[in-house]
């Protein structure tokens, strides 16, 4: 009896308590947690569904889902595989990143260290609109004006650089090729790693700079002591979130690329293909087991993102612990 | 004692060379970059390049060489590696603004040949491929709704996920919303397609609607939504808060009279940046609302129309007319798109948070 008595007082005042909340408390908490909620099964509908009809359709692949390079659900017996569309997304992502990188690092040094200060603000703001350009319009620009104007590249790479294997062109035609959806994807995600590589770039503890320019250093070598190592989970957080997007664009891919099934390392020849850009292509004339089949190929994109995501936010997020500046 | 008083005028007296170096003169950064560009399009006229991308890539890599050739021989090793990255950075610079400067002028010239008020006011209906005319009014209409039905499921969910992230949140639940939100942001486009597809389309049996495409943009949407909201919600001072509940005024109360009012100039801000986001997307439509030439003011039930997919539809026709249509319609979603971000950092800089001092 005695020992029972503690424990019922706390659970009648607890009691207590809660009836004592207002009941428009209780509700809007229930809400906005509710909303939470929400998002977090919303993820988990996407990841179940798409698991669901990915695993209906693979199951009745007659082949490798993950070697094979033709794409044929409508077959008897059905046939198709992601090799190629894996490798299409793999080296044009990678091709965008290692222009893109580059290009916005020097931008965002531009804008924060370099460009003079009447200039430094606007120009920030226009690279905040740019990013705001709807990708399909990148897409039109690509296909009619960036493509012809990039054959002349092309046949000069082919002509020097054409000892690479990579570089070399096997066959005439227009520059629809990984090449120029490359260099278009690296123009897209352009602004989106200057924004986040910018901030970063400006957050730079100002008592550093100064004390290395007092200590007689050039502006380069304040930037290279200073500011890039400060900036470098930055950098490198910022990249993965152009990744992300480079590896699901859809359609400015579909638009540029003359797709085929052929894996083939000649960056120029036309041909490949990714994952997004093949769902978008082959969407239309597919039956609904073509569709699931479309589906399976489009969890595997999603898996890629997410873990691309989740590491870039890890580093983010690893950064802000022991960043002064958030403080 | 003496030695050390004796040994510092000898110091001062030797200095290892001069103090200052031989500069180069303030002018020599352009007269470099204008000598490379005339020597990059000297090249490219007597080699006969057509593509104009060879001659700036080759007056940009003149550029650099030459300014490393100049400094190094002027004023160093040190300042020539200082000037050689300033150049570079100046030279990612151009690189960027190229294409993107012709990008806007060649959508905004090609795109003003066709655009007027028969455009925005017509559709395709009975329109030709190869004949000119025809308009873009049943895709705006469309784009138009579909946003409007995403941004209605998405900003409430997504402002009331932030105001439990920011009021409410603690422990491993708003750990998790945090960190799925972020995932979810880099979503593709084409994924949340395929996710209403899969369940709206393929289990529940539904058609192609404006409504299945607005679902899938509300989930692109919300994360958008809930990062700058939070963001807003965060930089209202606590006094205020404190404040207002020290008066006896219930938490809920709270938030929807003192810090929602605070920060409603950012959230406006963040909402329609989302907007102005999902209405550029065409891969979600392109799978759920599958396009038509006809006007259909219904977006719960028969294909609709959007401006992406009309732009993507017309460029896939090919023919001069439907490629000049295509032009026409990419610089309406790109002004729509423009407008909504300028009018929404407008009302951010015109309806800033007051932080507290």
């Amino acid at each position: 009896m005695v020992t029972t008595t503690p424990p019922a007082t706390d659970r009648n005042r607890s009691r207590r308590a809660k009836s004592a909340a207002r009941p428009g408390d209780r509700i809007f908490s229930g809400l906005s947690k509710g909303s939470g909620i929400t998002l977090l099964v919303i993820m988990a509908a996407i990841a179940g569904f798409l698991t669901y009809r990915a695993v209906l359709a693979i199951s009745k692949d007659s082949v490798n889902f993950f070697t094979t390079f033709e794409w044929n659900p409508a077959g008897d017996p059905p046939v198709f595989g992601i090799a190629v569309l894996a490798f299409g997304t793999i080296v044009s992502s990678v091709i965008a990143m290692l222009i893109a990188v580059p290009v916005a690092i020097g931008i965002a040094l531009f804008i924060s260290h370099y460009a003079p200060r009447k200039l430094a603000k606007p120009l920030a703001y226009v690279v905040d609109l740019l990013a705001a350009v709807p990708s399909i319009i990148y897409g039109l620009w690509g296909a009619i004006f960036l493509v012809p104007y990039l054959d002349g590249l092309n046949k000069w790479l082919d002509q020097y650089l054409g000892w690479t294997y990579i570089f070399d062109k096997s066959s005439d035609g227009v520059a629809r090729n990984m090449f120029t959806v490359g260099i278009l994807l690296a123009i897209m995600i352009l602004p989106i790693i200057t924004n986040v590589t910018r901030e970063v770039f400006l957050q730079a503890p100002k008592m550093h700079e100064e004390a290395a320019l007092a200590l007689g250093a050039t502006r380069w070598e304040v930037v290279r002591m200073a500011v890039l190592p400060f900036g470098r989970s930055g950098i490198i957080s910022a990249s993965m979130l152009g990744l992300g997007r480079a590896l699901g664009e859809t359609m400015a891919v579909a638009v540029v690329l003359s797709p085929s099934f052929l894996l083939s390392g000649h960056l120029l020849d036309p041909g490949g293909g990714t994952f997004a850009q093949n769902i978008a292509a082959k969407f239309n004339e597919a039956n609904e087991f073509g569709r699931d089949a479309l589906i399976a190929s489009g969890l595997v994109l999603f898996v890629i993102t997410l873990l691309v995501n989740g590491a870039a936010r890890m580093i983010i997020a690893r950064r802000k612990e022991y960043s002064g500046a958030n403080a | 004692m003496s030695h050390a008083v004796q040994e510092r005028p000898v110091a001062f007296a030797k200095p290892r060379g001069p103090l200052s170096h031989a500069r180069l003169p303030r002018w020599t950064p352009i007269a470099v970059a204008a000598g490379s560009v005339a020597a990059g399009v000297g090249i490219g006229l007597l080699a006969g390049w057509h593509s104009k991308v060879q001659w700036g890539l080759v007056s940009a890599l003149l550029f650099v060489l030459a300014t490393y050739a100049v400094t190094a021989k002027v004023e160093g090793a040190r300042q020539a590696k200082d000037r050689v990255a300033t150049s570079l950075v100046w030279v990612s610079f151009v690189l960027a603004v190229v294409p993107l400067l012709s990008l806007a002028w060649v959508t905004v010239s090609k795109g003003m040949e066709v655009l007027d008020g028969y455009f925005l006011t017509h559709s395709m209906n009975g329109v030709l491929d190869a004949e000119a005319g025809g308009g873009v009014y049943h895709a705006l209409l469309g784009t138009i709704e579909q946003v409007g039905i995403a941004t209605l499921i998405a900003a409430p969910i997504g402002l009331l996920t932030a105001v439990y992230l920011v009021e409410y949140g603690t422990g491993k639940l708003a750990k998790a919303v945090t960190f799925f939100v972020d995932v979810m942001t880099g979503i593709p486009s084409i994924v949340a397609g395929l996710f209403i597809l899969a369940t709206w389309n393929l289990m529940l049996g539904f058609g192609p609607s404006g409504f299945a495409g607005a679902m899938a943009l509300a989930i692109l949407m919300m994360p958008v939504v809930v990062r700058s909201t939070e963001e807003m919600l965060k930089l209202v001072p606590n006094e205020l808060r404190e404040a207002s509940l020290a008066l006896g005024v219930p938490k809920w109360r709270t938030i929807l009279k003192v810090v929602l009012p605070t920060a409603i100039g950012g959230i406006t801000t963040g909402v329609m940046l989302a907007v102005a986001r999902i209405t550029g997307e065409t891969a979600p439509v392109l799978l759920l609302v599958f396009g038509t030439k006809l006007i259909n003011p219904n977006p719960f039930e028969g294909a609709q129309s959007s401006l992406p997919l009309y732009v993507y539809e017309q460029y896939a026709v090919g023919t001069d007319a439907a490629v000049a249509r295509a032009w026409a319609a990419a610089l309406v979603l790109i002004a729509f798109v423009m407008i909504l971000n300028l009018v929404a950092r407008g009302i951010a800089r015109w309806k800033a948070p007051k932080t507290g001092r």
